[in-house]
């Protein structure tokens, strides 16, 4: 897919994500919303993977360590086949189609739904293709208030001592939690610094330039000895304007006069 | 009577099962304690030390685990257990990843450490986990054939293990089966349902009664979930269950064993003899089950009442 085409999938992944919510009367936009250029960037372009065949030995791994943000995940799911986009009714209700990714879902690698795993599971996974002799990647997708979590760093620690040059820390560094902006919560600047100081190779770009997504995804690829995190610059309900920047749209989904709304600045922007 | 500890056992386990390929050990920089040093001197390229980062080494044996690995992921049961819970739950237990969690230096039998290593709620928070099986070994040989049995066991498990030697009860031909508990002395008059150290505790207890022409039977139940429900219908035929524990009273093997005289109105008269909801101190193991009533005496004690109550 060239650029345009992943600029014009992106749209439409936001439109999808917010379309859950609203269906869904619950759910995460703002972080989907921020986070829709990276997943674009991975699944349509950089990572292999099949979707007809989940287990694939070879496929690269990805692990939404924020895992509240499914309804960018399940629009990418059902986009590309993991499951029939008419499941994408049940979302949030009976069924797998889980508040948070629940494992028996094709395409999910592991449950996630509360922060600061993510990236241990990745680590290991990333061990796995070394013992294994296989050169497959693992993504892992943090938010930047998920860095509050101690845990995160125990596995920075890690991999950086272990030298995993396949693991790929993304931060979704929206600068936004629940309660407040994450300056205010707690603060977890400078982060390039500290991925830095921890052994790893640290990437800093704007997360909604394709581009620059995609470039930052070729280097990390390319890194040798030493894990690579690109802490991506976004904006928190990227798109729309009444969500950008607000904790309130962390965890509430839009009724059907936000959602018009909404939809017609994506489909403008 | 051979003794040796059930961590010894592990640690000889894993050798014996590195041969197969996918095992994976892990451990959060207590190597010597818990034995999986042995593993390392033979697999180094099958072992990683996560340092003491409990909550990365569970994350990382799930992420092994989801890549086909058969992992065992190892440190003391207070920071494995009390430390990783979450971890446990949303990256094992609910994700089904194969990783074995293998917890030492558990109760009051770890001793002069004191209480923050004593841990006494383990066996609780395990069990009210969904998909986690929960496992104590009674001594060393048992603990060998658990660690065979859970390379073929697919799916997330708890295994408690200890710190002191323990008097050595089964031999090579002994197989453990998940479910199942074995009698180790037949007896009429009562029967002691007990896992761990606590049953070469109770065994000494039986003999006691024995003497006293008190002929009470000793059940291992190691596998206290899923549990041998069979064992404790006939078990409280006797008229008197007593469960013992290096546990806190409230969540542990006694816990278990209560549900299914409650859930099946089985008509018996029932102890438990454990930690009773308190922290212990310091001391030698044999010191401290004497002062906290866990000892061969206290569960004879608690035999006798019941008996005559």
């Amino acid at each position: 897919m060239d650029i345009e085409a992943l600029k014009a999938k992106a749209k439409q992944l936001r439109i999808d994500s917010l379309k859950l919510t609203n269906q869904a009367g619950s759910g995460h936009p703002g972080g989907s919303l921020s986070a829709a250029d990276i997943l674009t960037a991975l699944y349509y372009r950089q990572m292999k993977y099949d979707a007809s065949n989940p287990q694939w030995a070879e496929r690269d791994r990805f692990i939404l360590s924020k895992g509240h943000c499914t309804p960018l995940l399940y629009s990418v799911f059902a986009d590309v086949g993991y499951f029939p986009k008419e499941e994408l009714a049940t979302y949030r209700k009976i069924g797998r189609l889980t508040g948070h990714p629940n494992p028996k879902l094709p395409g999910v690698e592991i449950a996630t739904g509360s922060l600061g795993q993510g990236l241990s599971v990745g680590h290991g996974m990333a061990l796995a293709a070394r013992l294994d002799g296989k050169d497959y990647r693992v993504y892992v997708l943090l938010g930047d208030g998920e860095l509050n979590e101690g845990s995160v760093w125990e596995a920075a620690m890690s991999a950086a001592h272990f030298k995993s040059d396949n693991l790929i820390a993304i931060v979704d560094n929206n600068k936004v939690a629940q309660d407040s902006i994450t300056a205010e919560l707690k603060g977890v600047e400078p982060l390039g610094r500290k991925f830095e100081s921890f052994g790893w190779h640290a990437i800093r770009i704007d997360g909604h330039d394709m581009a620059a997504i995609l470039n930052a995804l070729e280097e990390a690829a390319k890194a040798k000895g030493k894990p690579t995190a690109i802490i991506a610059d976004t904006i928190k309900g990227k798109g729309v304007s009444f969500m950008e920047g607000q904790p309130k749209w962390h965890g509430k989904a839009p009724d059907a006069e936000q959602l018009k709304k909404a939809i017609a600045e994506i489909e403008n922007g | 009577m051979a003794k040796a500890a059930t961590r010894d056992g592990y640690g000889s386990g894993l050798v014996k099962v590195g041969s197969n390929k996918n095992v994976v050990v892990l451990d959060a920089g207590v190597s010597d304690s818990t034995r999986t040093n042995k593993f390392q001197e033979k697999y180094p390229e099958r072992f990683f030390n996560m340092g003491i980062s409990e909550q990365d080494m569970v994350g990382t044996a799930a992420g092994l685990a989801k890549c086909g690995k058969i992992v065992f992921a190892t440190s003391f049961a207070e920071f494995l257990m009390g430390r990783t819970q979450d971890h446990q739950l949303v990256s094992v237990a609910y994700s089904e990843s194969n990783v074995k969690l293998i917890a030492t230096h558990t109760g009051l039998a770890v001793g002069e450490d004191g209480p923050t290593a004593q841990a006494q709620n383990d066996v609780g928070m395990a069990r009210a986990m969904p998909t986690m099986i929960v496992v104590e070994p009674a001594d060393a040989v048992e603990a060998e054939k658990v660690v065979e049995f859970l390379v073929s066991h697919k799916g997330p498990a708890y295994v408690r293990l200890g710190r002191p030697e323990v008097e050595t009860i089964y031999d090579d031909s002994y197989a453990f089966e998940l479910g199942q508990a074995t009698k180790l002395m037949d007896g009429n008059a009562a029967a002691i349902i007990a896992s761990g150290i606590m049953v070469q505790e109770s065994l000494k207890a039986a003999e006691m009664l024995k003497q006293e022409n008190t002929e009470v039977a000793v059940i291992n139940m190691s596998s206290i979930k899923p549990i041998d429900k069979e064992a404790i219908r006939q078990a409280a035929q006797t008229g008197t269950i007593i469960a013992c524990q290096d546990h806190n009273i409230y969540g542990g093997l006694g816990s278990a064993v209560a549900e299914v005289i409650a859930a099946e109105s089985l008509n018996c008269r029932f102890g438990i003899v454990g930690i009773k909801d308190q922290f212990a101190e310091s001391g030698s193991q044999e010191e401290l089950f004497k002062k906290y009533g866990m000892d061969a005496e206290a569960i004879a004690n608690a035999v006798r009442k019941a008996v005559s109550g």
